[in-house]
C-alpha cells in the first residue's frame, strides 16, 4: 500500500503526458441533426455492438431520436426482441478476452471519458502493424487491443516515416503520417462523414437527457430571471427605512 | 416556567391567529420566532459577504433533499452503483436533475463555505465572545469535508475508486498504528464493497445528522451573542435606552430575510446555469474518468481529489518523503485544516475587521489567500505542469518548478497563521469607528 502510494504521489507524470497528447481533429458534430443520429445509431447497431455493449443504453430511448417504436423493431434489434431492453452484445465476454486480451469495453458512457474529437480522431487513425497481434495499430491509442472494424470502408493505412536532416542543426526529424495504402469502398470525405454520424451518436448515447436539458436550462434561467427582479424590488422596498 | 403563565394570545394580519394561539400556548413557537427572527437584531451594515451564510444553509437542505431521492434508485453494491447511477441519470424520470443538482451542489456547499470562511477570517468573526461560532464552524468543515470524500465514492467510478485509495492509504502513512488504521476504515486489505456499504450509511445518515446538530448548535451560539459585522463594532454597546434594542440593529426578519431571498436567486442562477449547461463544469465538477466503471486492476494515470481538495493535495505532493515515509506530507496536510482551530488565540489584534488593521495584517492576509488558490490549481495538475528547473542554478537545480512553488506556498500558507501572534499585535491600525458605517 505504501508503495502504491509512493508510486501514485511521486510517479513522473510522461505517460500521462504521451497517452493525452497529440493532435485531435475537431469532430464535426451536431446534436440536433436527427438524421445524423439516426445515421450513426445504424453505424453502431451494425458495427460496434458485434463485440462491444451499451449495457444501460435501451432501444426504446432510441424514439428520442425521431424513431417508432416499428422503425427500432424492423432495423435496429439484433441482440434481442424487446424494445425495452438494454444494447447488449452478441459476444461471450469470455471468448472476448481469448480473441483480443481485454474485454471490449461498454460504450454508453464512452462519449463521456473519451471526448467526441478523441473519439472522431482514434476512429480514422487505424493502420496495418505486422507486429501487432491484431495486424492493427492505432496512433491515437498505441497499441490498442481492437483491429479496425471499419477498414472494409476506410481502406487499409500504413505509417510512413519520413526522415529529414535539420540544415541547420543537423538533427535527424521524423515525421509519421498514415497514408491510404489499398482504397475501401467509401472515399476520405465520405468515411470522415460515416465516422462523424458515429461519434454524433455516441456522444448523444453518453447522456441521452442533454438536449432536453439545455432547454429546460433555458426556461429555468426565464423563471429565476423573474424571481430576482421581484426578490430585489422587495428587497428594496423593505430597506427604503433603514438608515 | 411559562406553563404558569397565560400567553398573549397571537395577533396578526392573516387568518390563522387562532390556530397559532393553540400552538403557542403549548409550544414555544413565538418565543422562537420573535428570539431567531423578528427580535434577532442584526447589524445593518452586512455587506455581499454576508449572503454565505444562509446560502450555506441552503446547500445543506438541498444537498439532504436531492440525496433524498437519489437513495431512492442507488445501489450501494460494488456490481450495481455504477449502472443504478447510469440508470437515475437515463430511465429515472427527472433522475438527471436530481443527480445533478447533488453533484453541482457538492461543489457549490464548499464555494459558499470557502466564501463564508473568509469573511470570517477579514473581519475576524471569530474573535471574542464568538470563539464558539467559530469552533462549531471548523468542525462544520471538517464533517463536511468527510461527507464530500464518502459520498465521492458512491458513484463507483474510476477516480471515486482510485480517489479513495489514494486518501485511505494517507491514514496507512501514519506510524505504527497506520496500516491497521487503513483496513479498519476500508473494512477490507483493499476498497472494495464493504467499504462502499459502509461509506454509503456514512454518506447518507451518520454524517447529514452530525452537520445538521452542528449547524443548530453554530446557529444558536451566533443568536446569543449577536452577529458581527464588517467595521467589527459590537453593536450590544449602543442600546437605544427607549426601544432596547441596538441603534445599529434591524430585525433580522423580514430585512435579512428579504435581502437574503435576493441572495438566493443569484446564487439559483448560478446554480442553476451549471446543472442545466454544464454540468462536468469542464471536468472539475465531474471528472471524465469517473464515467469508466471502478476497476481494480487499473490505475489511472493521473488521480486527483475534486477541486474543493486540492490545495490540501498540493501541499502533501510539495513535501518531500522523510526516513522513506509519506507521513511528513500527511502531517502538514492535516495541520493545514486543523490549524483554523487555534485563529481565535493566534490572533492578538486591537481591531477585528480588516478594515482597521494594518499594512502586516493585510500582506499576510493576502498572501495567505493567493497562496490557497494557486495551491488549488496546482493541486489539480500533474506536479509538473511548469516544467524543471535547468541542471546548475543552486538547491532547486533540476527539480520540479510546480514542486517548489508549492513549497514556497505552502510556507506562506502557515505563516499566516503561526506569525499571527507577532505581526497582528505589532501593527499600525487604524482606530475603530464608534458606529458601524452605512
Amino acid at each position: 500500500m505504501k508503495k502504491i502510494l509512493a508510486i501514485l504521489l511521486l510517479a513522473p507524470w510522461v505517460a500521462f503526458a504521451a497517452e493525452e497528447g497529440g493532435h485531435l481533429d475537431p469532430a464535426p458534430i451536431n446534436l440536433h441533426n436527427k438524421e445524423s443520429l439516426q445515421r450513426g445509431a445504424a453505424i453502431f447497431v451494425n458495427n460496434c455492438l458485434n463485440c462491444h455493449a451499451a449495457a444501460t443504453m435501451r432501444y426504446g430511448r432510441l424514439e428520442d431520436l425521431g424513431l417508432t417504436e416499428e422503425q427500432i423493431k424492423k432495423n435496429l434489434l439484433f441482440t434481442t426482441d424487446k424494445v425495452g431492453d438494454t444494447m447488449a452484445t452478441a459476444m461471450d465476454p469470455k471468448i472476448a478476452k481469448d480473441a483480443f486480451g481485454v474485454v471490449p469495453p461498454d460504450l454508453s458512457l464512452i462519449g463521456r471519458s473519451r471526448s467526441p474529437d478523441w473519439l472522431y480522431t482514434y476512429l480514422r487513425s487505424f493502420y496495418r502493424d505486422p507486429a501487432s497481434k491484431t495486424g492493427w495499430n492505432n496512433t491515437v491509442f498505441p497499441n490498442v487491443a481492437m483491429p479496425n472494424v471499419l477498414w472494409h470502408y476506410q481502406g487499409r493505412q500504413v505509417r510512413k516515416v519520413t526522415t529529414r536532416v535539420d540544415e541547420n542543426t543537423g538533427d535527424k526529424i521524423e515525421t509519421a503520417t498514415l497514408v491510404l495504402d489499398q482504397p475501401g469502398t467509401m472515399d476520405r470525405l465520405q468515411y470522415d462523414r460515416y465516422v462523424a454520424d458515429l461519434v454524433n451518436y455516441l456522444t448523444w448515447m453518453g447522456e441521452p437527457a442533454q438536449t432536453a436539458r439545455r432547454s429546460w436550462g433555458i426556461v429555468t434561467m426565464f423563471f429565476l430571471a423573474i424571481f430576482f427582479v421581484f426578490a430585489w424590488l422587495l428587497k428594496r422596498e423593505y430597506w427604503k427605512d433603514v438608515r | 416556567m411559562a406553563a404558569t403563565q397565560k400567553k398573549i394570545p397571537v395577533t396578526g394580519a392573516g387568518p390563522f391567529n387562532g390556530v397559532l394561539t393553540w400552538v403557542d400556548q403549548r409550544f414555544p413557537l413565538m418565543a422562537l420566532w420573535r428570539e431567531h427572527a423578528a427580535e434577532y437584531y442584526a447589524p445593518k451594515n452586512f455587506n455581499f459577504w454576508y449572503y454565505f451564510g444562509s446560502l450555506a444553509a441552503l446547500c445543506l437542505v438541498i444537498q439532504i433533499v436531492s440525496g433524498i431521492f437519489l437513495t431512492m434508485n442507488y445501489k450501494p453494491d460494488a456490481h450495481e452503483a455504477f449502472a443504478s447511477v447510469e440508470y437515475i441519470m437515463r430511465d429515472v424520470p427527472g433522475g438527471w436533475f436530481i443527480r445533478y443538482v447533488h453533484s453541482t451542489g457538492a461543489s457549490m456547499f464548499f464555494i459558499t463555505v470557502y466564501l463564508h470562511m473568509v469573511r470570517g477570517l477579514m473581519y475576524g468573526s471569530y474573535r471574542k465572545p464568538r470563539e464558539l461560532i467559530w469552533i462549531f464552524g471548523v468542525v462544520i468543515y471538517l464533517a463536511l469535508m468527510g461527507e464530500a470524500f464518502f459520498g465521492y465514492l458512491l458513484p463507483w467510478g474510476q477516480m471515486s475508486y482510485w480517489g479513495a485509495q489514494v486518501i485511505i492509504n494517507l491514514f496507512g502513512t501514519i506510524p505504527f498504528i497506520g496500516e491497521a488504521l487503513a483496513v479498519w476504515i476500508r473494512g477490507d486489505y483493499n476498497v472494495s464493497d464493504a467499504t462502499l456499504n459502509r461509506f454509503f450509511a456514512l454518506h447518507v445518515i451518520a454524517l447529514p445528522l452530525v452537520l445538521v446538530g452542528l449547524v443548530g448548535a453554530h446557529l444558536m451560539a451566533l443568536h446569543e451573542v449577536g452577529s458581527n459585522n464588517p467595521d467589527g463594532v459590537e453593536i450590544k454597546k449602543d442600546i437605544d435606552p427607549v426601544s432596547g434594542h441596538p441603534r445599529d440593529g434591524i430585525p433580522f426578519h423580514p430585512y435579512y430575510t428579504v435581502k437574503d431571498m435576493m441572495g438566493v436567486a443569484v446564487f439559483l442562477i448560478v446554480f442553476c446555469a451549471i446543472i442545466f449547461f454544464a454540468p462536468e463544469m469542464g471536468g472539475y465538477f465531474l471528472e471524465a474518468n469517473n464515467f469508466i466503471p471502478a476497476d481494480s486492476l487499473k490505475t489511472p494515470l493521473h488521480i486527483a481529489p475534486v477541486w474543493y481538495f486540492t490545495p490540501y493535495y498540493a501541499m502533501l505532493r510539495a513535501i518531500p518523503p522523510m526516513f522513506n515515509s509519506q507521513f511528513p506530507g500527511v502531517a502538514v496536510m492535516g495541520a493545514a485544516v486543523l490549524i483554523f482551530f487555534f485563529v481565535p488565540w493566534l490572533d492578538r489584534g486591537r481591531v477585528k475587521s480588516i478594515r482597521y488593521r494594518g499594512p502586516r495584517y493585510k500582506v499576510f492576509f493576502t498572501l495567505f489567500i493567493i497562496s490557497f488558490l494557486i495551491l488549488a490549481y496546482l493541486g489539480t495538475q500533474p506536479p509538473d505542469v511548469w516544467g524543471s528547473f535547468p541542471e546548475g542554478v543552486p538547491v532547486v537545480g533540476g527539480g520540479v518548478v510546480g514542486a517548489w512553488v508549492a513549497r514556497l506556498l505552502t510556507l506562506f500558507y502557515f505563516a499566516f497563521f503561526l506569525l499571527m501572534p507577532w505581526y497582528s499585535a505589532n501593527d499600525q491600525e487604524k482606530p475603530e469607528p464608534l458606529r458601524v458605517t452605512y
